[in-house]
Order: structure tokens, then sequence, then C-alpha cells
């Protein structure tokens, strides 16, 4: 150990020049915003479907099909989505951005993460637009 | 040191005990890099006073048992900000705390654990390197910027505009905010709340004119934006600087546009 000396200096200098971008700005500010209408949409999609007129037992696909059936909970369920995606997307963004130590690890979790999201909207959106109420149950 | 055993008795019988004195036991985090892999802990019965500071505990380990150990200080009078470290698991000036506060209750043993301040690279000991702390402090620009011609008097202030910034004229760059906060030690190029606070003390100053500067650079993506308001700047600083409080400040200028 005497011989060789190195110091762990996992902080020397090398901060790049400001980039004049907004990005981390408008992601706090959406932080912000999207947690308190989650508060809403959450708390009321629990409400209505865990405690509302018998709660789960009620729930099957002819209830579904019948929200799905007003533009009003298309919407809800649209903006639940994206907004909760997005938040937990961002949330995590900052968590391996904390936590991972080599940059290789940063770029492939991010990615992992990225194309996790991006599959979920997706898949999520397309669900909503895309339902049959009338598919037959082969 | 490494060869004898784990926890080897230190002899402490020469360190003076005036009348009054109790015995505690200062544990302290020791580390050689020329002959240690990892830092390690050293325990020290040693005489105090209650009005005695941590600070003195260490002088005399120094001067009268271990020679080798490490530590910054200066004044002595919690001005300079060299003896940051950590005192009982909070970051804290050595010359600022006294023992008395640290008393365990009656009949039970009192033990003090001191060890150097974190996420900055630990050399010797309670000694750690302070530069990446001042490269984040010189990056914000932390002297006053103005353009145009030099006035031939003095720049005057109303009291009002000094007031505004008086909280963050305090501070000494002792490090015990940055070192304490989370962000910081997992990610270490964020700018951290040292930094942060230097920067609020020329930004909201109406003589200087380069907060837009200033602000550009916290805005990004390692700046005021990466700080989670868990208030362990606040509650470490010696100095009482409000420091969570002056990053939202920076965070809501940033936000509206307005100083």
């Amino acid at each position: 150990m005497a011989d060789a000396l190195a110091l762990d200096k996992p902080r020397a200098p090398r901060r790049p020049a400001a980039r004049r971008s907004n990005f981390e700005l408008y992601s706090w500010l959406f932080m912000r915003i999207s947690g308190l209408a989650l508060v809403v949409l959450v708390l009321g999609h629990l409400f209505i479907m865990n405690i509302l007129d018998g709660g789960v037992h009620r729930l099957n696909f002819a209830f579904v099909a019948g929200r799905w059936a007003s533009p009003f909970w298309q919407f809800w369920d649209l903006s639940m989505l994206w907004l909760a995606e997005l938040h937990g997307g961002n949330g995590l963004r900052t968590i391996i951005d904390d936590y991972a130590r080599k940059d290789s690890t940063r770029f492939w979790l991010k990615m992992l993460l990225y194309v996790s999201m991006a599959v979920i909207l997706v898949l999520g959106t397309l669900v909503i637009f895309t339902f049959d109420p009338n598919i037959s149950a082969s | 040191m490494t060869a004898v055993a784990e926890n080897p008795v230190h002899d402490t019988s020469q360190i003076p005990a005036p009348e009054g004195s109790l015995t505690i036991t200062v544990k302290i985090q020791r580390f050689n890099p020329e002959l240690d892999d990892e830092p390690h802990w050293e325990s020290y019965d040693v005489p105090a006073l209650p009005t005695d500071r941590v600070l003195n505990l260490l002088m005399n380990i120094k001067n009268y048992v271990d020679g080798t150990l490490s530590f910054r200080r200066s004044c002595a009078h919690g001005i300079c900000g060299s003896d940051a470290m950590q005192i009982n698991g909070i970051n804290r000036l050595a010359c600022k705390v006294l023992v008395k506060d640290l008393l365990a209750k009656k009949g039970k043993q009192t033990t003090i654990t001191v060890a150097p301040i974190k996420g900055l690279p630990t050399m010797k000991d309670l000694y750690v390197d302070m530069e990446p702390f001042f490269e984040a402090y010189r990056a914000v620009k932390p002297y006053l910027i103005a353009y145009g011609n030099e006035p031939t008097r003095e720049r005057t202030q109303s009291a009002a505009d000094r007031e505004r910034f008086d909280d963050t004229t305090k501070c000494i760059l002792c490090a015990c905010c940055t070192s304490s906060c989370p962000v910081y030690w997992a990610d270490g190029s964020y700018f951290g709340p040292a930094a942060i606070v230097n920067a609020h003390r020329f930004i909201f100053d109406s003589r200087d004119e380069g907060a837009e500067e200033r602000l550009d650079i916290l805005n990004d993506a390692e700046g005021v934006w990466r700080c989670r308001t868990t208030f362990n700047c606040t509650d470490a600083c010696p100095r009482g600087i409000q420091v969570t409080k002056a990053i939202q400040e920076v965070k809501r200028a940033l936000l509206f546009k307005r100083i």
C-alpha cells in the first residue's frame, strides 16, 4: 500500500460548461404540478374502484367497457397513465443519476428506463383508444 | 501501528487532569494512507472538563498521546471554519461543541465519536481534500461583477438592499453543509449547498450585475434543481444560515425570472 499511494479522487474537477438549457427547471416544475394532479387522479381512481358501490366486487369487463364509453373517463385514465409514468420515470432518472457509479451503468440503466417508459406509454395509450367493447371471447 | 492489536490501549496518563474533570472516551476514525487500506476506529480515554470544547480533547490527544493524529484547526473560535468534522454523527465545528452538551446520562460512560466530514476524499485521519468543495465554490463566480465605468466613490446601497442577502454573507466555507448533503454524497458534481449560498450572496446584491451569469450556471443539470430540500445543510450550518431557504430563493429567481 505504501509504495503505490493512489488516493481515490471521485470529485476531481471535471465540470462542463453550463448548457443553457431549461430542461431541469421544467422537469422540476413538472414534478410539482403532476404530483398535485396525481393526488386527485389516483385517489379518485382508488375511491371509485375500491370503495364506491361494492368496490372491487363489481369490477368486470362490462364495468370497464361502460367507463371507457365516456370520453371523460378515457381522458382521466389517459392523463393518469401519462402523468404517473412521466413522474415516476423522472424520479427514477434522478435516482439513477445519483447512485450509478460508472457512466456506462448510468447510460444502460437510463436506456432500460426510457424503453420501459415508452413501451408502457404506447401500450396503455393504444388500449385506451382502441378498446373494443364488442370483442369476442374466443 | 497496524502491526499491533486491533484496539491498542492508549496511555493517556500524561494529559493534565484539572480538578472537576471526568474521564470520557473519544472514539476517532483514524486513517493513515501510507499504512492503512481502510479507515478504522481508535478509542482514547481522556480527562475532560464539561466546559472543554471537543477541539481541546483532540489537541490533548495530539499533544500528549499520539502526535500523528491529523486534523485542521486554525483560529479555534468558530470563525475560520477549518475544523469541520462529524461529531457524534453530526457535522459540527470541533471548536464550537462543548463537552457538557455531549455528556451521557448519569452513571453512564460518555463516548464522543469523531469522524471526518463525508463526501470529500479523506487524506489522513480527520483531514479531507477540500479542493472539490472549493472548485464548486469558484465555479459560481463568488466575487463582485459590475460593468460600465468604475464609480469614483464607493458603491452605495440602502439598508433594505443589504438586508436582502445578509444571511448568506455569514458563510465561513467550513463545508459542514455541503458534506452533510445526501445528494452531494451520491453525486459529487452537484454544486452543493455552500456554493449556492455564496452565489446567493451576490445574486441578490443590488450592486452586482452578474446575477444572470450565476443563475445560468445554477440552472444547469448539476445546479439547484438537484436539491431535494432535506434540510441537512440548514441543520449543519454552524453560522445558523438558512441554507435551504437560500437555495429555494435561487430556484424561485430562476422560475419567475426575477430577483
